[in-house]
């Protein structure tokens, strides 16, 4: 994709500006600048600037993806603007202009410079992010096995632009939500076996109405992280560990959320939605939905329930009676679970690991790594250790 | 079209409406319908998220059911999460020989045995676009869906993430709801919430920020002045329609916006009845809600009369 060699052509940009303190509302400005396709999004902007109006706000620093001070919105997709080929971002705007606005969900301080502390770094902070260590802190450095340090690797590699923050649609609606970027910190930690309070860090963001349960599994971070931190499949970690290792039962029902379901498929084959809820808000039996707090989840719901019976949409007999699959399958299905569960330890390929196939590399790399980690033994922990594959298109679009 | 054909749990659950329109309309387009029933939950992310092992392993086993099925082309499925949750399983067992023996290991007990690179797993929307090719739905259109202003709603779990999705320049995948809609006839109503998340996961979480979302999206849409959604996702069903009393709430406003799954709205353009279609299951009722007699049915004339009578 990297069109290097070919001669600048024109491009326009349509850049947002916005000045809180002038008064003025927000506007679009446009400037058509030259450069060559395989040149960044970034170097557009700064040309703009230059040669244009010099008071166009935009934070940069590396221009290369290191530093993550340039993150904004390119056609509506968040990303880094030195990150992004300004040929592909005029291939993927809607009609030849290309757009930048500034990042979502964190108040503009100057056109495409947002406040990273105001939202970002609050939320980092709130994740204690930093190590707490094991006593006795050994005289030199800790011994850890080198799968669980592989592990948070992963983590490791976020550059702390905002990007994923900027579209995270739970957000959206929720501004108190820790959300991902701070959330896949948490986990650096969590899975960091030279860590003392692991339970404690669970505990706290499990409870948290705005922690992890609040996460709505809707892609955007893994979407627009330009470093292939996917956020979300590290707060699904977190939820793994503080569910199923550590049987956190926390007010926000995550826990009994996850377990009811696990539990209806195992016992029918298929989701029998009508127990999901009152199981989830209960407790993981057919009994749940006799507590108090089921009740009352069903008092609320009241409007909603009787309006789908009136509709049919939920017949009393439907409702009560679940679904399910033939009997021998079952049996199959709850052989699975029964083998899965007997395991020693949970596997989980991680694909950022492993890398594919395909991949040179990937092939020869350890098939999955388990994630409960936390033996003896094993090689010093090293920082930063390098990952097998790193994705190198921004999924910028 | 042969297709082996994973309706998913909540279609034949709280929303029976789609399972039933999309086996009426399957005809109408000559899609063979082999349903899986033999296949279990494909645990929506959530079996997943508690045991990653045990939800590939649960959606190998139904992978290699559908590649049993004699003569299918494909799979198919009617539920963008099944589709999001299968996607992310298969993209695992393709990805490592060692992971996918492992799996199979545990599958081999009842003779069953998933097979690299021989089963495309596309949604009824993929189907539409890609097998039968929107010409084709085109002609096969009796009731063109004129005047009917259309919003699409994806849910995530069929636009994100992109990669694993196979969305790219040939095939712009989160695009193809409007293309759909296009081909049938109808205006396509762009708006902001068209590819955000319904809510629906978070709901027994934080309901707040669950209904909320939904709110927003059926607001939008409403502001854009669409006359429905349409969506190929039952969950999202569920939070926009099921839940748009509640929702309501936190929009302040009347929303009544009726919610289509995707095949009761190609079937209403195949000319089915809305009544076999099930739209009178709904929660906010299509038919109170949008005049059809200048939408739909303006363009077939007396047709369009008797349908109306009907006092749908
Ligand atoms: S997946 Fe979760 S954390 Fe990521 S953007 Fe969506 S709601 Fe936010
Ligand atoms: S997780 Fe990715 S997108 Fe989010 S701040 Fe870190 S590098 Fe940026
Ligand atoms: S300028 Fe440093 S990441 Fe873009």
């Amino acid at each position: 994709m990297a069109e290097t060699g070919k001669p600048p052509e024109s491009y326009t940009l349509r850049i947002r500006r916005f000045d809180p303190e002038s008064g003025a509302a927000p506007y679009w400005a446009e400037h058509t600048i030259e450069l060559e396709p395989h040149r960044s999004v970034l170097e557009g902007i700064l040309q703009a600037k230059g040669r244009f109006d010099g008071s166009i706000g935009i934070r940069c620093s590396c221009k290369a993806a290191i530093c993550g001070s340039c993150g904004v919105r390119i056609n509506g997709q968040p990303g880094l603007a030195c990150h992004t080929h300004i040929g592909r971002a005029k291939e993927t705007s809607r009609d030849g202009v290309i757009e930048i606005e500034p990042m979502g969900n964190m108040p503009v301080i100057k056109d495409l410079i947002v406040d990273m502390d105001a939202v970002h770094w609050k939320k980092v902070q709130r994740v204690t992010p930093w190590l707490i260590n094991k006593e006795p802190i050994p005289e030199r450095e800790y011994l850890v096995d080198r799968e669980s340090m592989v592990d948070v690797t992963q983590t490791m590699a976020c550059i702390q632009c905002g990007a994923c923050v900027s579209d995270c649609l739970s957000m959206e609606v929720d501004p108190l939500f820790i959300g991902p970027a701070a959330l896949a910190k948490a986990y650096r930690f969590v899975g960091d076996p030279r860590d003392a309070q692991q339970y404690e860090r669970l505990q706290d963001l499990a409870e948290d109405p705005h922690g992890i349960y609040d996460c709505t599994h809707c892609f955007k971070c893994i979407e627009a992280c330009p470093k292939g931190v996917a956020p979300m499949n590290q707060i699904m970690r977190l939820r793994r560990r503080a569910g199923s290792d550590h049987h956190i039962s926390d007010r926000n029902n995550g826990e009994r959320h996850e377990a009811a379901f696990v539990t209806l498929v195992k016992d029918h084959g298929l989701l029998w939605e009508a127990e999901l809820l009152p199981r989830s808000h209960g407790g993981n039996s057919w009994f749940g939905k006799f507590a108090p707090k089921a009740g009352l989840e069903l008092a609320d719901s009241l409007p909603v329930i009787t309006k789908a019976m009136l509709r049919r949409k939920v017949t009393p007999m439907g409702a009560l009676k679940p679904h399910k699959i033939p009997s021998a399958d079952l049996k199959q299905v709850q052989d699975i679970y029964d083998t899965v569960h007997g395991r020693d330890e949970r596997l989980e390929l991680n694909l950022y690991i492993t890398g594919y196939d395909e991949d040179e590399a990937g092939a020869q790399e350890p098939a999955a790594v388990a994630a409960s980690g936390g033996g003896d033994g094993g090689q010093t922990a090293a920082e930063g250790g390098q990952p097998g594959m790193t994705p190198e298109d921004s999924p910028t679009r | 079209m042969k297709v082996a054909y994973w309706p998913g749990c909540v279609s034949r659950g709280f929303t029976p409406e789609l399972h039933g329109s999309m086996a009426k309309v399957a005809p109408l387009l000559d899609i063979e319908l082999v349903e899986l029933d033999r296949a279990c939950c494909t645990g929506a992310g959530v079996i997943a998220e508690h045991n990653q092992e045990l939800a590939d392993t649960l959606n190998a086993r139904t992978f290699a059911l559908a590649q049993q099925v004699q003569g299918a082309d494909l799979m198919m499925n009617i539920c963008s999460t099944c589709q999001g949750a299968q996607t992310e399983c298969q993209e695992r067992l393709d990805a490592n020989a060692e992971y996918r023996e492992h799996v199979n290991g545990t599958l081999a007990k009842y003779d069953l045995r998933y097979e690299k690179d021989n089963l495309a797993n596309k949604n009824f929307l993929w189907v539409l676009v890609e097998e039968l090719g929107l010409d084709e739905l085109r002609s096969r259109v009796k009731r063109p869906l004129t005047d009917l202003k259309v919003g699409p709603f994806y849910g995530c779990y069929i636009v994100r993430p992109t990669d694993r999705l196979g969305i790219d320049d040939e095939k712009p995948r989160d695009t193809y709801l409007s293309l759909v809609i296009e081909a049938l006839g109808g205006t396509v109503i762009e708006y902001a919430g068209m590819q955000k998340c319904c809510g629906f996961p978070i709901i027994t979480m934080n309901k707040e920020a669950s209904l909320k979302q939904a709110a927003r999206h059926l607001g939008d849409a409403q502001d854009a002045d669409a006359d429905c959604l349409v969506t190929p996702c039952p969950l999202c069903h569920l939070n926009l329609d099921l839940q748009q009393p509640l929702a309501q709430r936190h929009a302040s406003r009347a929303l009544d916006m009726p919610v289509l799954h995707l095949p009761q709205l190609v079937g209403l353009a195949l000319g089915l009845d809305p009544k076999e279609l099930g739209f009178q299951r709904h929660v906010v009722k299509p038919a109170s809600v949008i005049d059809w007699s200048t939408s739909v049915v303006a363009g077939v004339g007396d047709e369009g009369g008797a349908v109306s009578a009907r006092g749908w």
